[in-house]
């Protein structure tokens, strides 16, 4: 498809209404050829309904949508078969065999066997299936179906894959497998959309980002950029003891640029970590226990919302 | 174990132009050749009920009722021709109910709530209505099945004497699409498994399969309650079914009654599927 400028997918306030609610409120974003582009932002934020907007399947409320140069209210089934898509929930036939999943799907982008045969089994390959690829789908692990609907959503070579929460429930071994069959992908050129609530994941997938937070884009940019713009290098982390943060938090000031009192800890945002740590215990602080660390997206996300990513 | 992948390896070749051609015209048969592969799975049991079914009823109600009741009747029996006559497309237009209501149930709200897979078949160019389409051909698929090994039973006990008795065959299979589709309908809008299919099997289903003009003549019924006859498309499908099979004399617009109102229960069920299948996928 013509695509001269490499704008892949372009909003401008798109808005989706669910009856009352709106769940997508104006957002405008753009996702550039091989991009690796995230949508960061707790449950409930839009970042599923503006994914199945990208996808051509949930019809907007308001605004502008151009996946791929074309406006999905016209030209849906056309920019569908351009894309493939990872949903937050298992969809696949769980009553056929791996191998067929893959095939069947091929068909109904009207790809013939001859051609679905061979990539079905390379595909099969690539997310580390071959051994079963004659099982039922109801066989596999958790991690084994979220690689199957990988492969599966790529069966059509599509310009653009989605992914909604593509680790979400996964244990942590399974989520590495997954984070680099993904980070292959995006090394082969593929351009990659993902929905997260998990920071690392965007930190490690995404080389730009928008956080969502209540249908709106609270702040855009590569994860190191918004870091570095939304918060301190560094972060020291004080627990003293829920019944305690509150009260210790006062005798706090002046350290850093800025203090969170959360329930179970207090967060100083500073540059210079250890030192302000080592100036905090010869005050006499006591904290049970300390931690220095970087600063991540999900300290942007508390500085901009308030709020943590995971409730 | 590889870690190339090909992104470009050349599915284009296949696309056309446009990569919605192919699916735009062929995607009702890609759903139905999904729900074919898928039937396999328990083949063994749609083969096995499709033949024991009949075989268990033509005795049960045609043999043995039926000859207790010819021996009663008289010579002519019912309408002039011996029970198992009478009930014989009555029971061939039921079981392509059954099977239709098998296929557009559960499956129909399992595909929005358990597999999810009607979300599946969405994104990819394939549109709602080629999905209700498409998984009502491959239940259409299942009906001739049943139908035409029922009709073989049928003419084996010799209960469709005469000469265009296959027609029977198109009129239950009809039937069953009609019937289908609106049951189609009801299931695509159901979000909860409240048990609302119970409760249509026992306030509709048989309620129906009663009283539809099934076991006696829809005149033997007191005059107001003929009207569950007149609604049903079992009674329908019946009654062009006994005009096949061994000539039931009927005025000829009451026949075109009974295909005008299977073929709208087939409009306004598809129609209607259509609707629902379209507003749950583009939420």
């Amino acid at each position: 498809m013509d695509n001269p400028n490499g704008i892949m997918i372009k909003a401008r306030g798109l808005t989706k209404d669910f009856g009352e609610v709106r769940a997508v409120d104006s957002v405008d974003f753009e996702v550039r050829k091989g991009e690796a582009f995230g949508l960061l932002g707790p449950n409930g934020a839009g970042k599923s309904t503006t994914m199945r907007m990208i996808a051509s399947v949930s019809r907007r409320t308001g605004g502008e949508l151009s996946i791929l140069g074309l406006d999905p209210n016209e030209h849906g089934p056309d920019i569908r078969g351009h894309l493939g898509v990872v949903p937050q929930q298992d969809n696949l036939d769980v009553e056929i065999r791996v191998r067929d999943n893959l095939v069947v799907y091929g068909r109904y982008f009207g790809l013939p066997m001859k051609f679905l045969g061979p990539k079905a089994d390379e595909l099969i390959e690539f997310v580390q299936l071959t051994e079963k690829a004659k099982a039922k789908v109801d066989t596999l692990s958790g991690g084994m179906k979220r690689r199957l609907t990988i492969a599966r959503a790529l069966i059509n070579e599509p310009d653009i894959l989605l992914l909604d929460e593509p680790t979400t429930g996964l244990d942590p071994q399974a989520r590495h497998i997954l984070w680099d069959r993904l980070f292959r992908l995006k090394e082969a050129g593929v351009t990659l959309v993902i929905t997260t609530h998990y920071m690392d994941e965007a930190e490690q997938l995404c080389d730009r980002l928008i956080v969502m937070d209540k249908g709106k884009i609270m702040a855009e940019g590569t994860p190191a950029r918004l870091i570095r713009e939304y918060s301190s290098r560094e972060v020291v982390e004080l627990r003293f003891g829920s019944d305690r943060n509150a009260v210790l938090a006062g005798q706090l000031a002046g350290f850093g640029d800025r203090i969170e009192v959360l329930p179970d800890r207090i967060l100083i945002y500073t540059d210079t970590g250890e030192e302000d740590l080592a100036r905090i215990v010869e005050r006499g602080l006591r904290p049970l226990t300390s931690l220095v660390r970087r600063s991540s997206l999900e300290d942007v996300f508390l500085r901009l919302t308030g709020r943590s990513l995971i409730e | 174990m590889s870690d190339a992948i090909s992104v470009h390896a050349g599915a284009s070749a296949y696309f056309g132009r446009r990569r919605s051609a192919r699916s735009m015209a062929y995607g009702t048969w890609y759903v139905t050749e999904h729900r074919l592969r898928t039937m396999r799975a328990y083949l063994g049991s749609i083969i096995a009920g499709s033949v024991f079914n009949p075989v268990l009823y033509l005795f049960a109600l045609g043999v043995g009722i039926g000859s207790y009741i010819d021996s009663n009747a008289g010579a002519p029996g019912i309408g002039g021709v011996g029970y198992l006559v009478f009930v014989g497309p009555a029971l061939l237009v039921s079981a392509a109910l059954t099977v239709a209501f098998e296929e557009c149930s559960y499956p129909v709200m399992g595909g929005f709530k358990w597999t999810r897979e009607f979300w599946a078949m969405n994104a990819t160019p394939i549109d709602a209505r080629q999905v209700v389409n498409g998984v009502l051909l491959a239940a259409g698929f299942r009906i001739v099945f049943t139908v035409a090994v029922f009709w073989c039973c049928l003419a084996a006990f010799g209960a469709s004497p005469s000469g265009y008795g296959f027609l029977a065959m198109p009129a239950a299979v009809l039937s069953g699409l009609a019937f289908g589709s609106v049951i189609m309908a009801v299931a695509a809008n159901l979000e909860e498994d409240d048990g609302w299919f119970p409760i249509i099997n026992r306030l509709i289903i048989t309620p129906m399969f009663l009283f539809s003009g099934t076991f006696f003549p829809l005149e033997g019924l007191p005059i107001w309650l003929r009207w569950l006859g007149w609604i049903s498309p079992l009674w329908h499908g019946t009654q062009l079914g006994r005009a096949a099979a061994y000539g039931m004399s009927e005025p000829v617009w009451l026949t075109l009654v009974h295909v005008a109102y299977i073929a709208g229960m087939l409009g306004v069920g598809l129609g209607l599927s259509w609707r629902s299948f379209r507003r749950r996928l583009s939420k």
